[in-house]
């Protein structure tokens, strides 16, 4: 595959591997958090963190669009599909995440409501012209990736007038959540998290661009280095930013320049801001509320808004009792602290929402086998494991 | 879900602003809404349907060899990167 597989070569990742030995202080710690999940299962699947001497060290992030989504949103979408009679669209991670009282939307598609799995923003408002007598929601979450084609089928239902389709908007942004972790009285004041740099998100980026994160280098005196989701990409970030940390800098670099440009999408920003605006505040699972970190429809498309047509019930909804995903969310646990973790709670039945989606941390831990590493004492010569 | 992958533009479908992008010979039809000054023979990141931003040939280029410099140049690496 082209501008894929050329970043997966193994001797390459040798090299890279070599040379971050070379570089990484052995009188230090380097503990970096990437945000995303796409990182988080790139560190996984291809056994990046192997290839690593052993004072560097990944802290994962809450960059997993599923995973961060609290139960009582996920209560409203089974609402509108079970009490509203919609049919609920949504994209394929979202089915298996558990809401509260054992629920899930696809428990709650197989006992009757109409939810339906959709590839493309696309596919959710042409099911809503081939139901003209039902209504059709599209259950929209992610971050700034997936916002703006939630934006432009809002604009699109409104051009075509499109009258039994809505969006229940649950977008997040990036900037806001990793302002948040670098705020946490975790790394903060407890210092149980610590952050030395950060491998900043790859296609979020290629939308709001790399300036957006000068803020955090600046104000926290953090490095960020923009990666690529590719393993090489990853090693060769991580080497970036240890070179910052070692010569004292913060900076913004970007690895992932084949994508990402200092000002991103204009186009897909534009869209966006004339669709949406911020939500004063919106609460995420392991953060809780954050402020002015979602987004809203605007008024003048409240005509495709759910939560404008639709008498929500508030739901107070929690995590499963046990379920450690809001710590890990926030980088302060790992998978292996959750007393559920392989025992009841697998990916074949999923307790939290760290373990539905391939991105999320307790997912990652346990398709890769990464449990049984830390659960072995570490091997030495760690740079010798290889790529697959 | 973060999913995105680049992929090759085959064909422009001018009356609806979309095309049809070629991936391991895998043909999709995806929306342009969100890209500009984009043809045939392009590479673009495709998410949920969409193409988010044009692959920057040069630049996947010069990263790649930016990852050979961190290690011994060998004529492998420098051929890939020409
Ligand atoms: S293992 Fe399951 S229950 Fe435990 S934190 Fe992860 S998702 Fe939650």
């Amino acid at each position: 595959m082209k501008y894929v597989d050329e970043y997966r070569q193994k001797d390459l990742a040798k090299k890279l591997s070599l040379e971050i030995v070379r570089q990484a202080d052995t009188g230090r710690q380097y503990n970096l958090m990437e945000f995303c999940g796409g990182h988080t299962h790139a560190i996984f699947r291809y056994g990046v963190q192997d290839l690593m001497p052993e004072n560097v060290h990944f802290v994962h992030g809450p960059g997993c669009p599923v995973c961060v989504l609290p139960v009582p949103r996920i209560d409203n979408a089974i609402e509108l599909a079970e009490r509203h009679g919609a049919i609920v669209c949504t994209y394929g991670d979202m089915m298996r995440v558990p809401a509260s009282k054992k629920k899930s939307l696809i428990k709650s598609k197989a006992a009757g409501a109409d939810i339906r799995m959709v590839y493309s923003t696309q596919d959710a408002l042409k099911i809503a012209r081939e139901n003209p007598n039902k209504h059709v929601v599209f259950f929209a979450i992610g971050f700034e990736t997936t916002t703006p084609p939630s934006a432009v089928i809002i604009k699109q239902a409104q051009r075509e007038g499109v009258k039994n389709f809505s969006v229940f908007c649950n977008h997040v942004l990036t900037p806001a959540a990793i302002q948040h972790i670098l705020q946490s009285p975790e790394v903060r004041e407890i210092g149980s998290v610590s952050i030395d740099g950060f491998l900043g998100p790859s296609h979020v980026s290629s939308v709001i661009g790399s300036q957006p994160y000068n803020f955090f280098a600046e104000e926290f005196q953090k490095p960020v280095v923009i990666a690529g989701f590719e393993p090489l990409d990853v090693m060769q970030s991580t080497l970036m930013l240890i070179r910052q940390i070692n010569e004292g800098r913060f900076e913004v670099e970007n690895e992932y320049t084949r994508v990402v440009t200092p000002e991103g999408n204009l186009k897909a920003q534009k869209i966006v801001s004339e669709v949406f605006e911020l939500r004063r505040t919106f609460e995420w699972r392991g953060l809780g509320d954050v402020p002015y970190s979602a987004l809203q429809i605007r008024p003048e498309f409240s005509d495709f808004d759910t939560e404008k047509l639709f008498d929500i019930t508030k739901s107070t909804g929690r995590d499963v009792k046990g379920c450690e995903c809001p710590s890990i969310l926030r980088g302060a646990k790992k998978p292996t602290d959750c007393k559920l973790f392989g025992t009841i709670c697998t990916p074949e039945n999923p307790q939290g929402s760290c373990m539905v989606s391939s991105e999320g941390s307790c997912a990652a831990y346990w398709s890769y086998g990464r449990f049984r590493i830390d659960q072995v004492s570490k091997p030495k010569k760690r740079q010798k494991a290889k790529v697959s | 879900m973060c999913l995105a992958l680049p992929a090759e533009i085959v064909e422009l479908k001018p009356d609806n602003d979309n095309a049809v992008v070629s991936l391991e010979g895998v043909k999709k039809e995806i929306s342009l809404a969100l890209v500009e000054d984009v043809d045939v023979g392009d590479f673009v990141l495709v998410h949920v349907g969409y193409a988010l931003h044009k692959v920057s040939v040069e630049e996947a280029k010069r990263t790649l060899s930016l990852m050979a410099e961190a290690g011994v140049l060998d004529e492998e690496v420098a051929e890939f990167s020409q």
